[in-house]
């Protein structure tokens, strides 16, 4: 869809100008694209503009657990050296201008739209952009994101008319705000796809329903209730979909379990698939 | 449990007790006609449909209030085939995966494995061979003949038409017996994997599929005669499960309903992936929005994927089928045995004999998986039944962090009650067949 948009925005990783923020992992396989890439040092010079806005937001876009060693072994004499790694935690990378493509359109008609109806502006609903592997996100301010998705949809150069789906991701204990809720847009019109993020914390996992918008989330919100526990302030009827009415828990956080049991094989016993050993 | 006083002459008549909802009948068939003489002056009637019934497409739960045989609402209900599929991915690594969402919507399994694969991809940031593209196109063609000749056939017994689905089903056997031979499995192949297939086409599945082609040229006439003329059948269908363009959007209804209100939106020509703008085909719409045109639709688009399959035979050059980088590509080299498919001697010979590093290589590779660098991704491709899309989430290690499938049949089933409401009972059926939910997809 749009290949060439984000080669160069990706790779302007703000890594050289934000001391504080955590380094990505550099644990590409492949290793040709992603964040992780190389960091772009020439805007180094901008004073405390990007900076601010960096340093707020690796809470509310980090995605990823800092490791220590390798092999998910602890408490054994480390003979390998291996032991003693050290990977910070992983946060996307804001983008910065220009994002290449249609992605600076859409921002700055967004940014017009939202200033047009004299509510709060672009920087306070949408505290970060990435621009990732050809696709933009924007991580979203929950209280916003109602009347930033309606401006999406209605306004006559944006026209993002159709809502693929909501779910969830938990990102698992020890991340700030590990609990995200993705929601991705289409606009036919003009054929671009964006992807909306709201980071929450587990225990104020709250979100504004879009259902009054896109009458699609009303089942997507429903799955993201049932198997993240995030409530959808305003849906319609906020019930369990997939799993019974009395079930309790929310399958799909990190904390819960697989639930697997051991299978014997003539003399061996496999455990079960969670409790299997881990390279990551 | 207070049952009425027939039962003691009928075995089949319909039983009642009191809760405190009120009366709850069970009726089982030919005993309607009684139930609606002991409800009497109590016109609004709330029927439980599911979720075993052989008109429900699977295990599917439709609760439905009647006003006489008019639904004046319907509720449903899903999750009675929810396996936990995403769940379990985040315990696999990324090329154990394949094999969880391939049984998610079982009638399409190479178009989940692929829309896994191109966001695994995309998360890797390599591009898979020529020919490796070109086999996932030929593959999800004949799979989409296969998953529409289901819906015909399930669509037609459920109204009745049982010759339409014995053609159908006699025709998917084809499709069956023609992937099994390419693949090694009727269904849930795993044959698509992360950076290419697993294995090039077996000798001889030029002529295998330029029959097959001929067979189905042959064969989907046959459906024109047995039901498009058919008087039954058109009005059975038309102006029933009517859902305009606007009503499809604010759903996120996608694929031939989508198609049947106008709009011609399918992701292979609108955003293509795997080379599909190099393929001549077109996209079959209609304006009538009802269940008679969805039903046209899949026709037609069974008659289109057979060009696109005769295109790929002409592109498939000689060529690898997995990507160079040998710290993705599955190692293993399999081979068609006596006994099964299985990994070829000379694989088997080369690492347990010769090279140690390509032991551990091969080792490494199939216990521990290979690192995905941190992100996400999401490529949406266009299934048998619409929009099918895996968004899958990173932090860099052997596993998936998060697998989500965007499936259509999860989505396009909330336009059941929009399409239904208002109708009669009877049009509740007609409005789900055109629908083709499958309820592994929409459950996962």
């Amino acid at each position: 869809m749009s290949g060439d948009a984000g080669d160069a925005a990706k790779r302007s990783s703000s890594r050289d100008e934000n001391t504080e923020k955590p380094e990505t992992p550099g644990t590409g396989a492949g290793g040709a694209s992603g964040p992780t890439g190389a960091s772009n040092p020439g805007s180094a010079g901008t004073a405390f503009g990007p900076q601010e806005i960096a340093r707020r937001d690796v809470s509310g876009s980090a995605a990823g657990r800092a490791r220590e060693g390798m092999f998910g072994i602890q408490g054994s004499g480390d003979t390998s050296g291996f032991g003693g790694l050290r990977l910070p935690g992983y946060a996307p990378a804001p983008a910065e201008r220009p994002y290449g493509g249609w992605f600076d359109e859409v921002a700055d008609e967004a940014a017009a739209a939202l200033a047009d109806d004299g509510g709060a502006d672009f920087d306070t609903c949408v505290h970060q952009v990435t621009v990732d592997r050809g696709e933009m996100t924007w991580y979203v301010d929950r209280e916003h994101l109602v009347r930033l998705a309606r401006t999406l949809r209605d306004d006559p150069a944006l026209r993002f008319e159709f809502c693929s789906g909501v779910s969830g991701v938990d990102y698992g204990e020890g991340v700030p705000q590990q609990l995200h809720v993705v929601t991705h847009l289409l606009s036919m019109t003009y054929r671009r796809r964006l992807r909306l993020e709201i980071a929450l914390e587990l225990d104020d996992a709250r979100c504004p329903s879009l259902v009054d918008i896109y009458p699609t989330a009303d089942w997507h919100e429903r799955e993201t209730w049932d198997m993240f526990g995030v409530v959808f302030e305003g849906h319609p009827s906020l019930t369990r979909i997939l799993m019974p009415d009395d079930w309790n828990g929310h399958p799909q956080l990190k904390s819960y379990p697989l639930g697997g049991i051991p299978v014997e094989y003539h003399d061996a016993e496999i455990p079960p698939p969670d409790q299997r050993r881990a390279y990551t | 449990m207070t049952t009425s006083d027939q039962t003691t002459q009928d075995p089949y008549a319909a039983t009642s007790r009191e809760t405190t909802e009120g009366t709850v009948y069970t009726v089982t068939g030919g005993d309607w006609d009684e139930m609606v003489d002991q409800t009497a002056g109590d016109e609004r009637i709330v029927i439980n449909m599911g979720p075993q019934h052989p008109s429900t497409h699977g295990v599917l739960r439709l609760v439905l209030e009647l006003q006489g045989e008019v639904v004046t609402d319907a509720r449903l209900v899903i999750g009675y085939l929810h396996t936990g599929i995403e769940k379990n991915c985040e315990y696999r690594t990324w090329t154990q995966g394949v094999t969880f969402v391939t049984r998610a919507d079982y009638l399409a399994p190479l178009f989940n494995e692929t829309a896994y694969c191109l966001s695994t991809e995309r998360l890797l940031g390599v591009e898979v061979p020529e020919r490796a593209a070109t086999i996932r196109v030929l593959l999800m063609e004949i799979n989409r003949i296969g998953s529409h000749l289901v819906a015909l056939a399930t669509g037609g017994m459920e109204l009745g038409a049982l010759t339409g689905m014995t053609n159908g089903f006699r025709e998917r056997e084809e499709v069956l017996h023609l992937l099994e031979f390419l693949t090694g499995l009727r269904m849930n192949h795993a044959f698509v994997r992360p950076g290419g297939v697993v294995q090039d086409l077996p000798e001889g599945y030029e002529e295998r599929i330029r029959s097959f082609v001929e067979v189905m040229r042959g064969r989907l006439p046959g459906f024109h005669k047995l039901l498009t003329g058919n008087r039954i059948w058109r009005q059975r269908l038309e102006g029933v499960g009517y859902l305009p363009l606007d009503g499809c959007l604010a759903l996120g209804v996608t694929g031939p309903i989508l198609r049947s209100a106008g709009l011609a939106w399918d992701l292979r020509q609108v955003e293509p992936y795997l080379g599909y703008e190099h393929y001549e085909f077109e996209v079959p719409t209609d304006t009538a929005a009802d269940s008679f045109a969805r039903y046209l639709l899949r026709v037609e688009e069974m008659s289109q994927s057979l060009r696109i399959i005769e295109q790929a035979l002409e592109r498939l050059e000689p060529g690898p089928v997995m990507v160079e980088d040998a710290k993705i590509a599955w190692p293993a080299r399999l081979s068609i045995g006596a006994d099964g498919m299985g990994n070829s001697l000379e694989h088997v010979r080369r690492i347990m004999g010769q090279s140690m590093e390509s032991l551990i290589h091969h080792f490494k590779l199939v216990t521990e998986g290979f690192k995905v660098p941190a992100g996400q991704a999401c490529v949406p491709i266009e299934s048998p039944r619409g929009e099918l899309s895996a968004h899958l989430v990173s932090d860099g290690g052997t596993r998936p962090l998060r697998v989500h499938l965007r499936d259509p049949s999860f989505v396009n089933l909330q336009a059941a009650p929009a399409m239904s409401e208002g109708g009669m009972v009877s049009d509740v059926i007609a409005a789900l067949a055109s629908l083709d939910p499958v309820m592994g997809g929409c459950d996962r």
